[in-house]
């Protein structure tokens, strides 16, 4: 186990790729190195990018890595796409998008399948964001579709949110699930040589004015960008207000590494504790069987849902009903 | 997390040829079969393939071609499997591929050879039964 941990840090790519593949896997031994990983995070820049399926966040991904990289910059892009709920398998396409930067020693790109267990992406994307930092990458891009309160958590643990429309979204703005647009840093309507732009852009700068309250006194307030990735325009800009915000950040908050605030402390650990009881009673509830009886219970009449609920949890958590 | 090794495999094109139609079927056959697939597009080099394939740390890549570079192009991607220290992951093929190279292929490491004769089930239950999912 040390061993995996020392190579992480050394920048060994298949150490790296192993230990991300037994975190998203559920492998209890993870939970040692990335103990031993921790001291050595806190170094990356996170920037989450979400938007709907098609609104081209990989090609903006993909230009975004090619300047970092002219800058000099190390980065690590982790591309979730969504599991099939029927059969359980995925295709990530991602790649696709990115694989000229396949070669580069200085880009890491995993794809990651959304899986579909209780917080579980939320969880693993988290830690993948902790081994890529502590594999010294300066600069960590995050993409997901923005469904599902799953995917809303995890661009809310990036340092910088950017979220991703298209022209004619107009009122379908709204639309997107509430909860992701405040977690949005920048906006960034791409394609936007395609009619309708404008009124993007109107459409959302009237949206951000109803909440100018909320900026007031030198608070952020989101830049909205038109960016057409496909052509490299608008990409530079889109990274000067990446850089922009990290000052603000900074600026706010002192010398703490924003992603560490406290905020985010309490938000990350709440989901650690909430996901290691579910993982340690639920598992140990399906291995014995326990689980499987109560079910059948349940539906021969024997016993009700709220009772077999009851008879299922109590036992396991007895110290804390003292 | 739910402790549970998950089949990932790569559906990979190398060398030039743009007909990309069989590959993307082939990868909905696998997602359906419940792997996870990694696609990574045409025109891919064996080097950014099997780069790719290493950051993905997946248990097999299905390599497509149908343009008659195969055999160098299957060949040289186990090759560099072997010289990055990666050769546990498997490599099959498919695509448009003369009977007599098949075992010239076999030879060189590609695990099986799919041609148009082969049935999705068959190239699915092929993975089921020579493609395990790492233990450690």
């Amino acid at each position: 186990m040390d061993d995996i941990a020392e190579r992480v840090v050394a920048g060994d790519v298949r150490a790296v790729a192993r230990l991300i593949r037994d975190i998203d896997d559920g492998m209890p031994e993870v939970r040692e190195v990335l103990k031993r990983l921790y001291p050595h995070t806190g170094h990356a820049y996170v920037v989450g990018i979400t938007g709907a399926p098609g609104v081209g966040k990989s090609t903006l991904v993909d230009q975004m890595v090619a300047h970092l990289r002219k800058e000099g910059k190390t980065v690590g892009v982790l591309a979730v796409d969504p599991t099939s709920p029927f059969s359980g398998g995925a295709i990530l396409g991602d790649r696709v998008r990115m694989q000229r930067h396949s070669m580069d020693s200085g880009v890491f790109i995993r794809s990651m399948a959304t899986r579909g267990h209780f917080g579980g992406l939320t969880q693993s994307t988290r830690s993948a964001i902790d081994v890529l930092d502590a594999m010294g990458k300066d600069y960590i891009l995050v993409e997901t579709v923005g469904v599902g309160q799953d995917e809303v958590d995890v661009v809310k643990s990036a340092h910088t949110t950017v979220i991703v429309v298209i022209p004619g979204m107009g009122d379908d703005i709204q639309a997107i699930k509430a909860g992701i647009l405040e977690a949005g840093d920048i906006f960034v309507i791409n394609k936007a040589e395609r009619e309708g732009a404008d009124k993007t852009l109107a459409d959302l700068r009237l949206m951000l004015d109803m909440d100018q309250k909320k900026y007031e006194g030198g608070k952020w307030r989101p830049p909205i960008l038109k960016t057409e990735a496909v052509f490299d325009k608008g990409v530079v800009e889109l990274l000067d207000e990446i850089e922009k915000h990290r000052k603000y950040l900074e600026q706010a908050c002192g010398t703490l590494v924003p992603r560490r605030r406290k905020e985010k402390v309490r938000e990350e650990l709440y989901d650690m504790v909430k996901n290691r009881l579910i993982e340690e009673v639920l598992t140990k509830l399906t291995e014995t069987g326990e689980f499987d009886r109560a079910v059948d219970e349940v539906v021969e009449g024997k016993i009700d849902p709220y009772s077999a609920c009851d008879n299922l949890v109590l036992p396991k958590i007895k110290p804390f009903l003292e | 997390m739910a402790r549970e090794r998950k089949i990932r495999v790569m559906v990979a094109k190398p060398g030039l040829d743009g007909h990309d139609r069989g590959a993307r079927i082939i990868a909905r056959a696998y997602r359906d079969a419940g792997f996870e697939v990694v696609y990574t597009g045409l025109h891919q080099t064996p080097e950014e393939i099997v780069e790719a394939a290493i950051q993905e740390d997946v248990d097999m890549i299905g390599l497509s071609s149908l343009a008659g570079a195969h055999r160098y192009l299957f060949p040289r991607v186990v090759e560099l499997l072997r010289e990055k220290g990666a050769d546990d992951i498997v490599v099959c093929g498919g695509g448009i591929i003369p009977d007599e190279d098949i075992p010239k292929l076999k030879e060189a490491g590609i695990k099986e050879v799919f041609t148009p004769g082969s049935s999705l089930e068959e190239i699915v239950d092929w993975v089921k039964e020579n493609v395990k999912p790492r233990e450690r």
